[in-house]
């Protein structure tokens, strides 16, 4: 008999979630080493635009990470002989977290803050003399302002007192944070904590701190009063089956994530191999290389993607034996997907390498190398590799973005990441065709597009400013 | 010139031997047709008799590249590579699963493909290089600044919601043109107008910051100190030197596009209801029809190819300076 109250359990995706938080430190390590490399990244911690999208990103990857640690929690066993037995259903950290949205559903449809339903059903009303008659009304919500109980008319009172709880909050934590910082930056430079405070907001310090605190403040002024509400509330709604959708767009995080980074993830080592070899050793390794590249990209990306999908479903449909659970099977599709998107997106890095090195192996120091008899597999690992990597950097954050746009796009052709899976793509696919019903059900579909926009642009932010600070071309321009 | 774009069209047909090769075995090598059959059949009805009978329906029932029972050229050409997958070269594409022929259906979804693509594309290149030079003149301004705050909001949207958002203002609230739907003829403008227009807007945004720094680029050359030195004016300089200099990188770098005009879109069609390429695409993807979409990943890449000789061409026509003839 065991007392572990959950299994973990480790999901391909989440693996290669992980391998890439550790490559990603890996990455910074040994940039940090390199002088160059180095003071690229100290003019991003300088752009207020980049560390400001970066703010908001950190807090998309903290979702997208809760997420990615899975259980499966222990079933209530009454006969304490028996061997533990877990659910089949396998949860994350972050449903764990945000049980009160994920396990309140409602029968269908209600709008956001709604206390009852937003179709008009036939409800039986027991009259005071013990009769029962049927009237058609908005029927009041299980879960929605429950808290209320009859008097509904509250609701508005309760909402504004809430948010005004959670602003005071997020004040107070907003003012707080700023004055520890000012602290820390004074403790650590030796000035007074005036001077710190005031180079702090006039925006003279090495890193842009001010930036990171505004986004921080209008972040927490923003967010919390959704978190208190969201509580006893749908405070973006429910969709068709009742499901929360502030619920929903929690979960998208992590697929657009896993979709926008494991795809660049598996497609590096083979762009990065590949287009070093083309352009260090040239002759006929270039001509095999380069035929391969142009073969690969010659074919529409849709198309090619379509295509391979489409394959990908037959192997899925015909070998169901495969897959324990349905979690399973969805997160292998899509890890496949970002198989298939690496596919048709590392030809173009692999040829921006393969003329990157071309340039390279002509200069001066690169031939002392090789005069000097050093290996050519040192000479590429030491002297071509590291100078390669803003390069690689910078295609690593420019396509995040154009990723996580495509999933929506495939997923609503059909050829994206299994239905089962929420996604942005999934989600927009299901609210589609509820615009032509009257009244319109709008709630679901704006805010999917506008937390999509808003994790898109803080990444195109975020990409532009760390273009600008690593590319030699533009960074002495600035 | 002649001697080159021959060149240039022999380097084309090995690119296209490869790319035959990966249809042929992602469609039939990764999963035999066996699998294919048992998916179009469902689960119920498989049965080993079932199976052969789909394939022999189709000409699946061969072997996929020597045929032993053949003889002489039979050999090679009794074969599934050869029937399905050599035959597309000579724009033989075979039947799709509703029995119809697929290189006639192509050519008939063209134009309505066309229709759509080709104003969408020359709208939305004039639309651009106007913004992206208007951005220019008024380059270091706030005006410069917002607009490229505004290309990159605009290029943060999915394209999905410039789609669904237009339709829902412009044919459901304000019912200017219908929703969807396409006819033949004159007639067709108040199916076109909206689909182009999305189109056009939906493209703003990467293309204008991207035409941007181009005319940026070349406004900081030498020629351009020039001419301003010699008493021109800002509108004059812009337009007779900065224009005509920047159309080469931007024209050049369009070119590749415009044989893959014949595609359609894939979003747009399936959206607005148009019978062109795309949603014939997108109907083959969700009904599996796997001879369809093998066809059209062939045309995309003979398009492409066709594309990427264009740019070349092109190049030397407008570039006096580049030469192929070495």
């Amino acid at each position: 008999m065991t007392f572990t109250l959950v299994l973990p359990v480790l999901l391909w995706s989440d693996m290669l979630v992980w391998l890439l938080v550790l490559a990603g430190f890996v990455l910074g390590a040994l940039s940090w080493r390199n002088l160059p490399l180095r003071a690229a990244w100290r003019r991003v911690g300088r752009s207020r635009p980049g560390m400001a999208s970066a703010t908001v990103l950190v807090v998309f990857v903290l979702i997208g990470l809760l997420d990615s640690l899975h259980y499966r929690p222990r079933l209530e066993n009454r006969d304490p002989s028996q061997p533990a037995a877990y659910a089949i259903e396998v949860l994350s950290v972050l449903d764990a977290m945000a049980s009160p949205l994920r396990a309140r559903n409602e029968k269908t449809y209600s709008e956001p803050l709604a206390t009852r339903a937003y179709a008009k059903e036939s409800i039986e009303v027991r009259e005071a003399d013990g009769r029962v008659s049927t009237t058609r009304d908005f029927p009041r919500l299980k879960f929605g302002g429950a808290h209320l109980g009859e008097s509904e008319e509250k609701r508005d009172a309760d909402v504004l007192k809430r948010v005004l709880a959670a602003e005071a909050l997020a004040l107070i934590v907003v003012v707080l944070a700023s004055l520890g910082g000012a602290c820390l930056l004074a403790h650590r430079q030796g000035v007074s904590a005036r001077q710190a405070w005031s180079s702090l907001w006039k925006g003279e310090t090495e890193f842009a701190w001010n930036a990171v605190l505004v986004t921080l403040g209008v972040l927490l002024l923003a967010w919390l009063p959704v978190l208190a509400l969201c509580v006893d509330y749908h405070v973006f709604g429910t969709d068709k089956v009742g499901q929360d959708v502030f619920y929903q767009i929690l979960k998208s995080v992590r697929t657009a994530l896993v979709i926008g980074l494991v795809t660049t993830l598996v497609t590096l080592p083979v762009a990065i191999m590949l287009g070093i070899l083309a352009g260090y050793f040239r002759g006929w390794v270039d001509d095999v290389i380069q035929y391969l590249y142009t073969t690969l990209s010659s074919i529409p990306g849709v198309l090619l993607i379509a295509a391979a999908v489409l394959m990908m479903q037959v192997i899925i449909d015909t070998h169901p034996q495969w897959f324990a659970t349905a979690a399973e099977r969805a997160d292998l599709r899509l890890l496949a997907l970002c198989f298939i998107l690496g596919l048709t997106s590392w030809t173009g890095l692999c040829r921006l390498l393969r003329g990157e090195t071309l340039k390279l192996r002509e200069l001066e120091y690169i031939q002392a190398a090789q005069a000097f008899g050093v290996a050519d597999l040192r000479i590429l690992l030491r002297h071509i590799l590291p100078n390669l990597m803003h390069i690689v950097i910078i295609a690593l954050v420019m396509d995040f973005s154009g990723l996580v746009l495509a999933e929506a796009v495939l997923s609503y052709i059909g050829i994206g990441v299994d239905p089962t899976m929420i996604s942005f793509g999934t989600m927009i696919n299901n609210a589609r065709m509820e615009l032509a019903r009257e009244p319109m059900v709008w709630w679901s579909l704006i805010s999917t597009f506008a937390f999509m926009f808003a994790l898109v642009l803080a990444a195109n932010l975020l990409a532009d400013a760390m273009r600008d600070a690593f590319d030699p071309r533009l960074a002495g321009a600035s | 010139m002649l001697a080159y774009i021959a060149r240039r069209l022999l380097y084309a047909i090995p690119i296209l031997i490869g790319v035959n090769l990966i249809t042929f075995a992602l469609f039939f090598i990764v999963n035999t047709p066996d699998d294919m059959a048992r998916m179009q059949l469902g689960v119920k009805r498989v049965t080993p008799e079932a199976i052969e009978k789909w394939k022999a329906e189709r000409g699946y029932d061969k072997p996929l590249f020597v045929n032993g029972k053949a003889s002489g050229a039979a050999v090679l050409t009794d074969t599934i590579f050869f029937t399905k997958s050599a035959r597309m070269f000579v724009g033989d594409f075979g039947r799709a699963e509703d029995g119809r022929d697929i290189t006639r259906e192509i050519a008939s979804r063209m134009g309505p493909s066309l229709a759509i693509a080709l104003p969408t594309f020359i709208l939305g290149l004039f639309v651009t290089v106007s913004f992206a030079l208007l951005l220019a003149f008024f380059r270091a301004t706030y005006l410069d600044f917002w607009g490229v705050v505004l290309c990159v909001a605009m290029m943060s949207i999915s394209g999905l919601f410039y789609i669904i958002g237009g339709q829902y203002l412009i044919s459901k609230l304000w019912r200017l043109v219908p929703i969807s739907g396409y006819s033949a003829g004159l007639d067709a403008w108040k199916f076109l107008i909206l689909p182009v227009a999305i189109g056009v807007i939906s493209g703003i945004g990467s293309s204008t910051r991207w035409y941007r720094t181009i005319f940026l680029e070349e406004i900081g050359k030498d020629y351009v100190r020039t001419a301003r030195a010699k008493g021109l004016s800002e509108i004059t300089v812009l337009f007779r030197h900065v224009l005509r200099n920047a159309l080469i990188p931007i024209l050049t770098g369009v070119v590749v596009a415009i044989p893959l005009l014949f595609m359609g879109s894939l979003l747009t069609e399936s959206f607005f209801g148009i019978p062109g390429l795309g949603s014939y695409t997108i109907d083959a993807i969700s009904a599996q029809d796997f001879a369809v979409v093998r066809a059209m990943v062939f045309i995309g890449s003979v398009l492409y190819i066709l594309g990427l000789i264009l740019t070349d061409i092109s190049y030397t026509v407008v570039d006096p300076r580049i030469r192929f003839d070495r």
